[in-house]
């Protein structure tokens, strides 16, 4: 009898100590309403906007800050932390006018001085900025007076605004660089003048915002706090979405994109993105130096359609054109050959790579290379064997380690064939276009067109939109013509988002800002 | 040597213009030639400067380390306290009951929990612990309390389970057919005394041995768990540092996983004096 009485008081006890525990609920549920969790497949190298270069840093650092321009949900450029501006009619003068009522994160007012501050830290070669050349086209930036801005710029830059959205630009807060030095971007030091300050990272796994108070536009923000949960696994993020432990996924799988779309199809958001899969030559050595025939023989005999069937599988469009659809007042020039179907192309081809010195008795042998990854392996089988069944080329498969393939590919010694991509920095044709100068630094194959870089140069002398557009699309097709890559698909955003999660928007830069976001009450 | 691996820790496929490249690696001295290199690093590794991290810009190798450290640390103890509990009751119970059909079962159990690969294990675990049954969280950030060590440290832990399982069963299997053990039976005491009082000493001394390699495996096994179950722990700095060509957190790593496996071996050297007197005396 004593004993049972002593299990009774034990339960009892037991059961008091669980309904306290339990009492803290509503709380939590409370909570957790307003917290937004967010995969990012990688930590921010920095959230020094001018030291980091990732596109998952310009994620959080967009959470974080506001530029002169800001973007919408779907993708409209909309004012950020000025209200208006005015361009001169030559398109070379842009007069900014800030919010009085912008501030940051600590109180203080958002000034026209701490744009300023923010491009001149920039291109300061001390700071060693990866976007540093991102303002070229900047000659002179001047605050006249805590509220006015005016850009003047060298060159008509019709993009100019869309590069006003890119974290490289935001504003600097000179006193918190002065009092922590080069570790100011760091939770508890770093001001934020966007919807979020960061209260806490933990290094590899994940970083949390909070709302600003301070921020112009609080009151129509509307989820408090964001967490950005670094996760490099892809199957991870989705065991994770699926445990509901993720509001809004950074990928899906490619393996169980199927699956995904079956199960959870109400949930994905597939959307065409500025991010362009192409394979380059090496153009400084043999085979492919001045042999366009060679080049041209090659990519016409991809198929490219079956690859995005077969391979890829989740939407992507094929590519023949440099310049991704979808692109603002532009349209891509596509290859010559693009119409006919794929028997008409392989004809062509194999004339073409007759014509460059190659037959049955004599093949081309060749090396393509890719970095680890199941896709680009896949990608790499397949046009493997196309090669070899269209021209009966041979051809070596390596794969290499990304970091391993880098540096072959700029080496420029060894390299034959490799894979690469490019995502758009803004939305404007010049952003793919641009990379195949002659000078620029991630023109890859070693293109080299004096006809290419004039007819360039022309586009970025017109102020005037339409006879820029055109310098531009002339510029493509020329480029096209030359065969300097295989552009082979464009990629598409793929996300999975909670059916809790309102006012998401697709839009071709991939950006979802979570100041647009809200959250269903919980049910 | 690290140096050796081609690619650089600022290379990406969005190439830096040349002369942001350069004043990034003057930024980071790595314009220097190797042996200054080599000698800045020294020169503050003996005032115990570990230096910068490459990839994660805004910290030092020392604060990634500490940050890091803590978390491996605490689950490969917890890993490593729960193979010991588990493993050496089983092996102890499958080594009593000898050729019974539980002692069979066991042994396939510890046999098929060494095969099978830490990296196999996780994703299962997670599919039906976390993702089918939603019991426990799935991942590591944003879940609160304790219920987030438990699938990582039963994955972590199961081979070394499985493996000790093995070796005690085994040494006590050997040391029960011994004379001192006879004795006992003969003057009478029961089989839970003599396992208590005088078998299992003798008989954990092949395991405790185990214990310097389990260690070492722990540390390895803990760069896949942490990867899969997405801790911040050291394991994970580790393998994104090697991938990312972040030489002074590698670097930083392996100096610091070779200073504590040395000082692991003496305390278990140390410890293996004081259980058995043999030892001691010679």
């Amino acid at each position: 009898m004593l004993c049972n009485m002593k299990i009774r008081q034990y339960l009892l006890l037991v059961l008091t100590l669980f309904a306290v525990l339990a009492c803290g609920g509503p709380d939590d549920a409370q909570l957790s309403s307003s917290v937004l969790n967010r995969g990012i497949n990688s930590d921010p190298e920095s959230l020094d906007a001018h030291k980091a270069r990732s596109l998952q840093a310009a994620d959080v650092l967009r959470d974080i800050g506001e530029g002169l321009v800001s973007f919408t949900a779907t993708g409209e450029m909309t004012p950020g932390a000025a209200s208006s501006w005015d361009v001169s009619d030559d398109g070379l003068n842009y007069t900014f006018h800030l919010r009085p009522e912008a501030k940051w994160s600590n109180g203080d007012t958002v000034t026209a001085a701490h744009f300023v501050f923010g491009i001149e830290r920039l291109v300061d070669p001390g700071t060693a900025a990866f976007y540093a050349q991102f303002v070229s086209e900047i000659a002179e930036i001047e605050a006249v007076d805590d509220q006015t801005l005016i850009i003047r710029l060298a060159r008509p830059t019709p993009y100019l605004l869309s590069l006003l959205t890119h974290p490289a630009t935001f504003p600097m807060h000179p006193g918190s660089l002065a009092e922590h030095g080069d570790s100011f971007a760091r939770p508890g030091s770093l001001l934020s003048n966007g919807a979020y300050v960061l209260t806490e990272w933990i290094p590899g796994s994940v970083l949390t915002l909070r709302r600003n108070t301070h921020y112009w536009n609080n009151a129509n923000t509307a989820i408090d706090e964001v967490r950005h949960h670094v996760i490099t696994q892809e199957m991870t993020e989705l065991a994770r979405y699926r445990a509901g432990e993720i509001d809004i996924t950074d990928s899906v799988p490619p393996d169980s994109f199927e699956q995904v779309k079956r199960e959870l199809g109400d949930q994905l958001y597939v959307a065409p993105y500025l991010n362009l899969y192409y394979y380059g030559y090496n153009l400084t050595k043999p085979p492919f130096k001045d042999s366009p025939e060679l080049r041209q023989a090659l990519s016409m005999a991809i198929d490219r359609e079956l690859l995005v069937e077969k391979v890829t599988g989740r939407g992507e469009t094929p590519a023949y054109s440099w310049v991704p659809p979808g692109i603002n007042n532009y349209e891509p020039t596509v290859f010559s050959y693009a119409a006919l179907s794929q028997e008409e192309r392989n004809q062509i081809a194999r004339s073409l790579y007759k014509e460059a010195g190659y037959s049955a008795e004599n093949p081309l042998q060749l090396e393509l290379r890719y970095n680890t990854s199941d896709t680009h392996r896949r990608m790499a089988l397949a046009i493997q064997s196309m090669w070899r069944d269209v021209l009966g080329v041979e051809v070596t498969l390596i794969n290499e380690e990304f970091q391993v393939l880098l540096a072959n590919i700029q080496g420029r010694e060894i390299t034959q064939v490799f894979r690469s991509s490019w995502v758009g920095d803004y939305n404007d044709a010049h952003t793919f276009l641009s990379i195949l100068q002659s000078d620029n630094a991630a023109n890859v194959p070693g293109y080299r067109s004096e006809k290419f870089d004039s007819l360039m140069q022309s586009a970025a002398e017109q102020a005037d939109l339409d006879r820029r557009r055109l310098y531009l699309e002339e510029a493509e097709r020329e480029m096209l013509a030359d065969h300097p890559a295989i552009p082979i698909y464009f990629y598409v955003s793929k996300h999975l988002v909670s059916p809790r999660v309102e006012g998401w928007g697709d839009n071709v830069l991939d950006y979802h800002y979570s100041q647009h976001l809200s959250l269903k009450a919980a049910e | 040597m690290v140096h050796a691996a081609p690619g650089g820790p600022f290379d990406d496929e969005r190439a830096l213009p040349v002369d942001v490249a350069a004043n990034i690696e003057a930024a980071y001295h790595l314009d220097e030639p190797l042996p200054q290199q080599l000698g800045r690093y020294m020169s503050g590794l003996l005032r115990g400067d570990l230096g910068p991290s490459f990839r994660y810009r805004d910290y030092t190798v020392a604060e990634l380390i500490a940050s890091g450290f803590p978390l491996s640390l605490r689950i490969g103890l917890l890993a490593i306290m729960l193979a010991l509990l588990v493993g050496v009751s089983v092996g102890t119970v499958a080594a009593l009951r000898q050729g019974s059909m539980l002692d069979r079962v066991v042994m396939a159990f510890a046999m098929t929990g060494i095969s099978i690969p830490v990296f196999v294990v996780a994703p299962v675990l997670v599919l039906l612990l976390a993702v089918k049954l939603q019991w426990l969280p799935a991942g590591w950030s944003g879940s609160p309390g304790a219920a987030k060590y438990v699938l990582p440290v039963i994955t972590l832990a199961l081979p070394q389970i499985a493996y000790i399982a093995r070796l005690c069963r085994a040494s006590m299997i050997d040391v029960l057919g011994q004379d001192f053990i006879r004795t006992a039976r003969a003057q009478g005491l029961g089989t839970r005394t003599i396992i208590r009082v005088h078998a299992l000493k003798p008989a954990m001394l092949p395991v405790l041995s185990y214990m310097g390699p389990a260690i070492a495996a722990i540390l390895t096994g803990s760069v896949v768990v942490e990867e899969v179950f997405g801790i911040p722990g050291l394991g994970q700095f580790f393998v994104r540092g090697a991938l990312n060509r972040d030489y002074t957190l590698v670097l930083g790593i392996v100096i610091f996983y070779a200073a504590l496996i040395i000082a692991l071996n003496l305390i278990v050297d140390i410890l293996y004096g004081v259980i058995d007197p043999r030892v001691r005396q010679r």
